[in-house]
């Protein structure tokens, strides 16, 4: 059973990646262990320094990364100003965590899943492979723009097939597309689990209806608590009701949500 | 150390309520505390019928504060009555239900729905929202309007105390205390939020899709403080302020100048136990204030 918890911990590691020695804006953030009761990989916690003072109202969702018994981590990119702060954090900081939150991807036994992740997307993928318990039918297919060393991509190609494309340019795109679509489409039969940008989750959500494939999106959504009483997260699912994307995802069937 | 509170027919273990939109329905958050420590729960806003509420974007975070335009998201009194209410700890802690509506009538339908339950300690009334009869301008703003929405509440409320939750969007905030005193009001709430508006000069859009929005947070607080110490003067019933409370601290600053108790909102998005946190601390705090006892600190503050 899944128990969620509101813990101060400490910061174990900030870790730069993708430049030789000087700070990025992709950063692996490790805190101690919260003492969670368990975790469903495509889970999220919210973060917020223990020292922000009143100017950031919010603490900031990310989706974890990997967690165990000892320590959690987080990925991320700096985007705006909660993130900037956060990437200053230093060894021994204290960061107020409550989670995990929402409600993770599918893991089916001995299924064909297709792992799809585009650019930050990738951070919910470590923790889903660790803990898989039949990696050997898992395939990770890679979307990224920055070079391929600002991810923790080979963190995860050591258990899973993987391949990785690069959009240096717009012409790019259309090709990426095009190998996704193969991808979906070569899952038949078994489930694909994405996470990324909108216009990534859109075309996976097209093309999963278009070859008749399972398919499961994680959402991404600024959000006030993280769970569920703010009602600034939401989005619309097929019934035209507003869900809030914190308590009923982030993570939805890909026909069950509007995006 | 008693930090019992009894004001308008109501007793409360303690001040800190937690406020209406920051809080869900309380379920949200048993998890991070003991929903039983906080001195009442009020509700997230209900209406006759459920609500779907505004399009995204809804929420913007500004300094020391955030924007809001839910526009009262909800599944209506009678889910509410049927699937909430049984799972909250009523027998221990104050269950506020708060009334969102948009005409005299409706706002005495919704009273009706609630005059019953036992679950629910009182009714507190949101006039912030549009007055469809009179062309859409909020009750709130107008003390006439705010005088007969509070006659009919009070009149189908079967004897529950009846809280007017009053807007500072107004001239004068102690004629809208007033009105609801007059009204037959048992208590004010205040302040709800700050009306504003955030714009982003890459898009050139507002930050919310429904333009303006409601601001509220600690930026808010010097403000919610006037205007509780200006209704504290204003009326003989009691008073319950609202607005940028994140600690004991302030919140045994609006105590100060006159208020019964208060509701602590958008510091539940600091952190999700903070309400409990808050609750946790007041001895310390009252200690440090040299106040053993909150009726002794209610209301002396010392203008010389």
């Amino acid at each position: 059973m899944v128990v969620r918890n509101c813990r101060e911990v400490k910061v174990r590691e900030v870790r730069f990646l993708g430049a030789w020695d000087e700070p990025s804006d992709f950063v692996e953030l490790t805190l101690e262990s919260p003492g969670w009761e368990g975790y469903k990989p495509g889970q999220f916690a919210m973060l917020r320094p223990k020292h922000w003072g009143l100017e950031l109202t919010w603490g900031r969702p990310f989706s974890i990364s990997r967690s165990d018994d000892d320590s959690l981590t987080f990925f991320f990119q700096v985007v705006g100003r909660g993130t900037a702060r956060l990437a200053r954090l230093n060894p021994g900081d204290e960061v107020i965590v409550w989670g995990p939150l929402g409600n993770g991807f599918s893991a089916p036994l001995e299924t064909p899943t297709l792992l799809l992740a585009g650019g930050m997307g990738i951070a919910p993928f470590r923790g889903y492979i660790e803990r898989h318990p039949s990696p050997e039918f898992l395939r990770l297919f890679f979307a990224h723009r920055p070079d391929l060393s600002c991810y923790p991509y080979s963190a995860l190609t050591e258990k899973v097939r993987a391949e990785a494309m690069q959009e240096k340019t717009p012409d790019d795109l259309p090709a990426i597309i095009a190998r996704l679509d193969q991808e979906v489409r070569n899952t038949a039969g078994g489930m694909v689990l994405a996470c990324g940008p909108l216009p990534f989750l859109k075309t996976v959500q097209q093309s999963a209806k278009a070859h008749g494939v399972r398919a499961e999106l994680s959402l991404e959504r600024s959000m006030a608590c993280g769970v569920g009483a703010c009602l600034g997260c939401v989005c619309k699912n097929v019934q035209d009701k507003h869900v809030q994307v914190c308590a009923h995802g982030p993570v939805f069937k890909a026909d069950d949500v509007q995006l | 150390m008693d930090l019992r509170v009894e004001f308008a027919g109501l007793v409360l273990k303690n001040p800190i309520i937690t406020a209406s939109g920051t809080f869900g329905f309380g379920l949200e958050f048993m998890n991070f505390g003991d929903l039983t420590r906080l001195g009442g729960i009020v509700v997230k806003g209900l209406s006759l019928k459920p609500r779907e509420g505004n399009p995204m974007p809804r929420i913007v975070e500004t300094p020391c504060g955030m924007l809001n335009a839910i526009g009262i998201q909800n599944p209506g009194v009678e889910a509410f009555v049927r699937d909430k209410l049984p799972l909250l700890p009523w027998r221990e802690t104050a269950i506020i239900a708060n009334l969102y509506a948009c005409s005299v009538q409706e706002f005495g339908d919704l009273t009706g729905v609630l005059a019953g339950e036992e679950g629910v300690a009182a009714l507190e009334v949101n006039v912030s929202c549009p007055n469809v009869q009179t062309g859409g301008a909020a009750f709130g703003q107008d003390p006439t309007q705010i005088r007969k929405v509070t006659e009919e509440v009070k009149k189908r409320a079967a004897g529950k105390p009846v809280i007017v939750k009053l807007s500072p969007n107004v001239t004068d905030i102690a004629l809208c205390a007033r009105a609801a005193q007059e009204g037959g009001a048992d208590a004010v709430s205040l302040i709800n939020t700050l009306l504003g508006m955030a714009v982003d000069i890459r898009t050139r859009k507002p930050r919310l899709a429904n333009v303006v929005g409601g601001l509220s947070g600690p930026a808010i607080k010097p403000v919610a403080l006037r205007c509780v110490h200006q209704a504290c003067r204003a009326v003989s019933i009691p008073v319950i302020g609202i607005g940028g409370i994140g600690t004991a601290e302030d919140a045994l600053e609006f105590i100060l100048v006159g208020a019964s108790a208060v509701q602590v909102g958008t510091a539940n998005f600091l952190r999700p136990d903070q309400a409990f946190r808050i609750v946790a601390d007041l001895p310390r705090v009252m200690l440090k204030a040299q106040c053993e006892e909150l009726k002794e600190l209610r209301g002396s503050l010392n203008i010389a």
